[in-house]
C-alpha cells in the first residue's frame, strides 16, 4: 500500500509535453475565436432578429449547452462519415469545440448586449456623437467591461476542455501524456506533471487576461 | 443513410437496448447527483473553514486555497486518470464507479467551495459584526445570521454547476464506467449506425439536463427579488 513516485523517466519527456500544451492552447484559442464569431451573430440575431431567427438560435443554444461536448464530438467524428463527411480528429475536435463555445458565447454576449442601457445611447446622441463614435466610445467599452470577466473564465474552462481531444487521438497535452504513459508506465507521475502544466498554463492565462482587462477595459478580475 | 437509420431503429430500440440505455441514464444521473451532494457538503465545510480567523487553522486554510485553486485548473480527464492510476498503484480494490465518484467529488468540492465562498461574501459585513456584537459564536453566526441570507445566493449557481457536471461525467466513460456515453460507445460498437446511437445519447442527455437547467433558471428568478443585503 505504498506509492513510490519516480520521475526519472518523465523529465526528458517534459519538452514533448510542453509541445502538447502549446497545441492545447492553440485549439482553445481557435475554438474561442470561432465561438466568439458565432456568439456575436447569435446574440445579434436574438437581439434584433424576428421570431423565426430567434427560435433556431434558441434551439442551437439550448441543445449545445445541455449536451456534453464529448458526445457532440463523438457524433461529429463517428456519425458524419456515414453521410460521407470524413474529418480528421483535429478538425472534428475543433468543430465540436467551436460549436459548443458558440452556444455559450451567444449567452454571454447576449448578457453584454442587454447591459447597455438605452439612456446611454441617447446620451451619446445628445452629445452629438455619430453612430460609429457612440459604438466606439460608449457601447464597446461598456460591453467589454461587463463581458471581460465571464469571457476570460470561459476561456480558461475551454483550455481545460481541450483535454477531451485526447479521446480522439489528437496529440495535445493529455494525448501526449497518454502516449508517455504507455511508453513508461509511470502513470501517476505522467498525469501529475500534466496536471501541473495545466495549472501553470491556465494560471498564466488568468494573469495575462486580468492584466489586459485591467489595462484596457477597466474590468476587475478576481484572482483568488 | 437516413434509410439505414430507419431500418435499424426497431432493432435498436429493442427491450434490452432500451433497458441498457435507461440504466446508463440512471448511472449518469446518480454519478452527478452524488458528486454534487457530497461536493456541496465538503465544499461548504471548506468555505466555512476558510473564513475562520483562528491562527491554528492557518495551515489548513492554506492547503484549502491550494486545493481549490489546483483542482479548478486541472481538466476532469486528467483528474480522472490521476485518481484511477493512484488507486491502482495503492492497490485499492474499488469499482470504476467509485473511482469516477471520487474524482467527481474532488472537482465538485473545489468548484462548490468557491460558490459557497461567494455566497458567504455576499452577506454584508455589518451582519457579521452585528452577530459578533451580540456574542454569537462563529457557528451560531453561520446558523442563524449568514446562511439564511446566503443560501439564496449560493443555490442558483450551485444548481447550474450541477447541470454543468452532468455533462462532465461523460468523460467517466473513458475509464469504463457504464454511463450514458459508454452505453453509446458499446451500442455503436455492436454495429448500430453511429448517428442513431450518439443521436439517441445526445437526446437523452438533453432530456436530463434541460429540465434541470430550466428549473435552475426559474429558481434564480424566484430567489432574486427576495435577496437582501
Amino acid at each position: 500500500m505504498s506509492l513510490v513516485l519516480d520521475f526519472t523517466a518523465i523529465w526528458p519527456r517534459v519538452p514533448y509535453m510542453l509541445g502538447g500544451a502549446w497545441l492545447s492552447l492553440q485549439i482553445a484559442f481557435l475554438a474561442f475565436c470561432g465561438g466568439m464569431l458565432i456568439g456575436l451573430f447569435g446574440a445579434m440575431a436574438k437581439t434584433y432578429g424576428g421570431v423565426w431567427v430567434r427560435r433556431p438560435v434558441d434551439a442551437y443554444v439550448s441543445f449545445f449547452t445541455n449536451t456534453p461536448q464529448l458526445v457532440q464530438i463523438y457524433f461529429i467524428f463517428f456519425a458524419l462519415p456515414e453521410w460521407g463527411i470524413l474529418l480528421s480528429p483535429y478538425a472534428a475536435v475543433l468543430i465540436g469545440m467551436t460549436l459548443n463555445a458558440g452556444a455559450y458565447l451567444t449567452q454571454v454576449q447576449l448578457a453584454g448586449f442587454a447591459s447597455v442601457h438605452r439612456a446611454e445611447i441617447e446620451a451619446a446622441e445628445t452629445l452629438g456623437f455619430t453612430r460609429m463614435q457612440s459604438v466606439r466610445y460608449v457601447i464597446f467599452p461598456h460591453i467589454m467591461k461587463t463581458l471581460f470577466p465571464p469571457l476570460s473564465n470561459l476561456y480558461i474552462l475551454m483550455t481545460l476542455g481541450t483535454s477531451m481531444a485526447a479521446v480522439f487521438g489528437v496529440e495535445e497535452l493529455t494525448g501526449r501524456s497518454f502516449n508517455i504513459n504507455s511508453e513508461t508506465f509511470r502513470s501517476v507521475e505522467v498525469f501529475l506533471v500534466a496536471a501541473v502544466i495545466y495549472i501553470v498554463i491556465t494560471f498564466a492565462a488568468t494573469l495575462l487576461l486580468a492584466g489586459v482587462g485591467r489595462r484596457f477595459f477597466r474590468s476587475q478580475i478576481k484572482m483568488f | 443513410m437516413l434509410q439505414q437509420i430507419i431500418d435499424q431503429a426497431p432493432r435498436f430500440f429493442g427491450y434490452y437496448n432500451v433497458l441498457f440505455l435507461l440504466q446508463a441514464f440512471a448511472a449518469t444521473f446518480l454519478l452527478s447527483l452524488a458528486g454534487c451532494v457530497l461536493g456541496f457538503a465538503l465544499g461548504f465545510l471548506l468555505a466555512v473553514t476558510r473564513r475562520t480567523a483562528d491562527w491554528r487553522l492557518a495551515p489548513a486554510r492554506g492547503l484549502m486555497v491550494v486545493f481549490t485553486e489546483a483542482f479548478r485548473r486541472i481538466p476532469f480527464l486528467v483528474t480522472l486518470m490521476l485518481v484511477f492510476f493512484a488507486f491502482q498503484a495503492l492497490k485499492f480494490d474499488v469499482s470504476m464507479f467509485t473511482i469516477a465518484l471520487f474524482s467527481v467529488c474532488l472537482i465538485a468540492t473545489a468548484f462548490i467551495t468557491e460558490i459557497v465562498r461567494a455566497g458567504l461574501d455576499s452577506v454584508h459585513r455589518n451582519q457579521w459584526d452585528a452577530a459578533a456584537a451580540m456574542n454569537f459564536t462563529y457557528i451560531e453566526t453561520l446558523r442563524y445570521i449568514v446562511v439564511p441570507q446566503a443560501w439564496k445566493v449560493m443555490l442558483p449557481p450551485a444548481f447550474s454547476f450541477f447541470v454543468l457536471f452532468i455533462k462532465d461525467t461523460a468523460l467517466a466513460s473513458q475509464i469504463g464506467v457504464v454511463e450514458l456515453t459508454f452505453a453509446g460507445k458499446v451500442l455503436a460498437n455492436k454495429g448500430f449506425p453511429a448517428a442513431l446511437t450518439f443521436g439517441t445519447v445526445l437526446i437523452l442527455y438533453f432530456l436530463l439536463s434541460w429540465p434541470l437547467a430550466r428549473f435552475g433558471r426559474w429558481m434564480e428568478v424566484k430567489l432574486a427579488p427576495t435577496r437582501t443585503r
